[in-house]
């Protein structure tokens, strides 16, 4: 479900298809996060300036302050993501004798559940930091513009009803008081 | 050896929406005008453009446009005595970065303060009595009136072609404007916008309940518009991309659009980006600025540029840090309440409460604000009387674009994530208003900005350190302002209405609001308690004049931009009309 391959390996990859596709599973409303291209965005994003940690202040001292304080670690996305992945994979095979991937859909939700509520102790790594970095990146992944290789046909846009790009509604919203607009959404591309 | 450039008669420190109105107005007095920034040069024309502009992870996610935090950010602690952190990257509010600053990226919504704020500190005492105001909370004065200011705020408000029905024409109360608005000579230079759905339904609720709703205030040109600089502003399309974006239909005021391209025609004006000022040259003897020091960030060199008048026009934060660096004025103490420079930093308080209604709300229609507000609750338009604080906000609908990575409320006990959550997201991404309490933030003995002992920018200078937490008249304000915003998302017939959200808890770098700080160099009458005259010039050094939200005494409950826009006109017209015909304080303390 991936083509991938400009930073994830082929671990990081499969951990990711199966956590977007727990995170976005398929049904009527849309095909999976993975096949909706969630698992190319985060390689591309990992890969490019912002996984790069470009514009993040890193110098030190690190020092772990109060939650208030925000983040702390001066770890780039890119190697956030490579340790977070090692640590939930180490943990499921501590408690599930399997990596993540392995696990079957209940299996799954159960250890991302784990993870978001805090009860999932990962050796050397906030799993909770970690689930809350991951869902925001599926979730950019699934609504951000299909240029960004995520959001494939415009299927995160689709499920709730955002038009994307055509916006240019002076004289939509007067006749269109409380109605329902089906716009179908065009993206950046789309526009070119 | 740092290279010396040609001297001028004045150098802006920023080039946002206060230096570029300070650069229009010395150089349309005669003066030569050398304009700083930082950051790249930014037109609409060119950078902000169909289809791309468009693109909410770019800008609103990885903040294109904004300050880029490698380089500069701040450290953060909640109280005097705790060790600071940095910000590494943004998460609550995004300072603007480039031809423009903030200017460029901000919503829109041009508010005028209340006649109240301006006299603050004697506004309660005479009302609640002189033991009113508790000790620690360090409220001031400003030392100038709404009545001075108002045709400063007359001239900001044409300058952006402001979109807005007027509630105060020379004291005569309008229907269907703001009732508790200052008397304003004239109408604004715009209609309304047209209104949202979920305004609609806002106005009709709080006028139910007995309320004073109006549409709000706009720098979203509801119509094609040609300000007094000549220059056109296009219509608003209503695209839902203001906040975080440049505005590629020019119907979004910005310096960009409303006063850099005039600057720019005269030739007395030079501008020059990528230029990053370091530090302010100030002789202490002679109580003068006599330049700033920029590094040329294209060539990495130092160059000096000296000046008669020096503008500091940056963001308060940066403001604040090079009157600290330069050692001009006496930095605040929190535990003496001595020195000024630091003091009384202030920020917004932001509560809110989601809701959930029938109607098809079409959130993707938007503008900075084509929304609503009630100021019944704003500032003390109402009996603060056994209430246990001053102060207010006003209360709105959002508005804004309904931007979907980021605007996805569901209801109460929505998983976040699977099969439930999608069909959750589905049902109600169309059916979803919040309404905000944006509320003041009065001055408290801790709140304040020095320099961080630790941590260094790109530049090596140290960090800001920010000491703010937010405190009893906060949390008590947001309660009771927030608590009249659930009532009125019930009474706009709401499906579901969320437990409202008041400001609680600890100041968090990860909480998102608004970028509306003030205070650090805050303006008032006597120098022991203030850093800058009521005409923003500094009480250590005649010719520095200190722009923007860093000399607002205390942030009130309405959005900043207006006020620092008229503070510069009115700056502007006291260096033009006293200043330059004999320099020197203009105040004597």
């Amino acid at each position: 479900m991936t083509d991938g391959g400009a930073t994830l390996t082929a671990a990081e990859a499969a951990f990711l298809v199966a956590a977007a596709d727990t995170i976005i599973p398929a049904d009527e409303l849309s095909p999976s996060g993975s096949q909706c291209g969630v698992v190319d965005f985060i390689d591309r994003e990992l890969a490019g300036p912002y996984g790069q940690g470009v514009r993040l202040y890193r110098d030190g001292p690190i020092v772990k302050g109060k939650k208030e304080h925000g983040y702390q670690l001066g770890l780039a996305p890119r190697d956030f993501f490579r340790i977070g992945i090692e640590a939930a994979d180490d943990w499921t095979r501590a408690t599930y004798q399997k990596n993540f991937a392995e696990l079957d859909e209940a299996g799954r939700q159960a250890a991302l559940t784990a993870m978001e509520t805090g009860k999932a102790a990962f050796e050397n790594f906030n799993a909770r930091e970690f689930f809350e970095a991951l869902i925001a990146i599926v979730m950019e992944g699934f609504f951000a513009d299909p240029i960004h290789g995520g959001n494939r046909d415009g299927a995160g846009w689709k499920m709730v009803g955002y038009p994307g790009l055509p916006a240019d509604y002076r004289a939509t919203i007067e006749p269109n008081r409380g109605k329902r607009l089906d716009i179908v959404p065009r993206g950046i591309a789309d526009r070119r | 050896m740092a290279k010396t450039m040609k001297h001028v008669d004045a150098v802006c420190v920023g080039m946002g929406w206060t230096g570029s109105i300070m650069a229009r107005e010395l150089t349309k007095a005669g003066l030569t005008v050398v304009g700083l920034e930082r950051g790249a040069n930014r037109t609409p024309a060119e950078n902000f453009v169909l289809p791309t502009v468009r693109d909410e992870l770019k800008y609103r996610l990885r903040l294109d446009t904004m300050l880029d935090t490698s380089v500069e950010t701040i450290t953060m602690r909640h109280e005097p005595g705790e060790t600071a952190l940095p910000m590494r990257r943004w998460e609550t509010f995004n300072m603007g970065d480039g031809l423009g600053g903030s200017g460029l990226h901000w919503n829109g919504i041009t508010w005028r303060f209340a006649p109240s704020e301006f006299v603050l500190r004697s506004h309660l005492t005479q009302r609640y009595g002189k033991n009113a105001i508790p000790a620690d909370v360090t409220i001031q004065d400003w030392g100038i009136t709404y009545d001075e200011l108002e045709p400063h705020y007359d001239r900001f408000e044409k300058l952006c072609g402001v979109s807005g029905k007027a509630g105060n024409l020379k004291g005569q109360i309008v229907e269907g404007g703001n009732p508790f608005e200052g008397p304003r000579q004239n109408e604004y230079p715009n209609k309304p916008l047209i209104l949202s759905q979920g305004g609609a339904m806002f106005m009709k609720a709080a006028q139910g309940l007995g309320y004073h709703p109006f549409q709000t205030p706009a720098s979203n040109s509801s119509a094609p518009y040609t300000n007094p600089e000549g220059l056109t502003i296009g219509q608003c399309q209503y695209c839902g991309h203001c906040e975080f974006f440049g505005c590629e239909s020019n119907a979004k005021a910005s310096p960009n659009v409303c006063v850099l391209p005039a600057l720019m025609r005269d030739s007395k004006f030079e501008l020059r980006t990528d230029s990053y000022v370091s530090r302010l040259i100030y002789d202490k003897h002679a109580r003068k600025v006599t330049g700033v020091v920029y590094i040329d960030r294209r060539t990495g060199e130092e160059i000096t540029q000296t000046a008669d008048i020096v503008i500091l026009s940056a963001y308060p934060f940066n403001n604040t840090l090079l009157l600290l660096l330069a050692g001009i004025g006496q930095p605040y103490d929190p535990h003496t309440g001595k020195g000024t420079v630091g003091k009384n930093y202030c920020y917004q308080t932001i509560g809110g409460v989601s809701l959930f209604v029938e109607e098809e709300i079409n959130p993707w229609i938007g503008t900075g604000t084509s929304a609503a507000s009630i100021d019944d609750f704003q500032a003390d338009n109402f009996d603060h009387g056994g209430l246990g604080f001053f102060g207010g906000g006003y209360i709105c609908v959002s508005g804004s674009g309904g931007r979907p990575i980021q605007v996805r409320a569901t209801p109460p006990g929505t998983p976040r994530w699977g099969t439930a959550w999608k069909e959750a997201n589905a049902k109600w991404y169309n059916h979803n208003l919040s309404l905000t309490s944006h509320g003041c933030n009065y001055a408290h003995r801790n709140n304040y900005l020095d320099l961080d002992p630790t941590y260094k920018d790109a530049i090596g200078r140290p960090l800001v350190r920010q000491t703010y937490n937010y405190r009893d008249n906060d949390y008590k304000m947001s309660a009771y302002v927030t608590a009249k915003a659930a009532e009125i998302a019930k009474a706009m017939g709401a499906k579901i209405v969320n437990p409202p959200q008041p400001r609680t808890g600890n100041f968090g770098a990860t909480n998102g609001q608004a970028t509306h700080h003030t205070g650090g160099c805050i303006m008032g009458t006597d120098p022991k308690t203030s850093v800058v005259n009521r005409y923003l010039q500094n009480w250590n050094a005649s010719n520095l004049f200190v722009m923007g939200g860093a000399v607002y005494p205390q942030n009130a409950g309405h959005n900043p931009t207006g006020t620092m826009g008229a503070l510069a006109y009115w700056s502007a017209n006291a260096i033009v009309n006293q200043y330059l015909k004999s320099p020197g304080a203009l105040v004597h303390a």
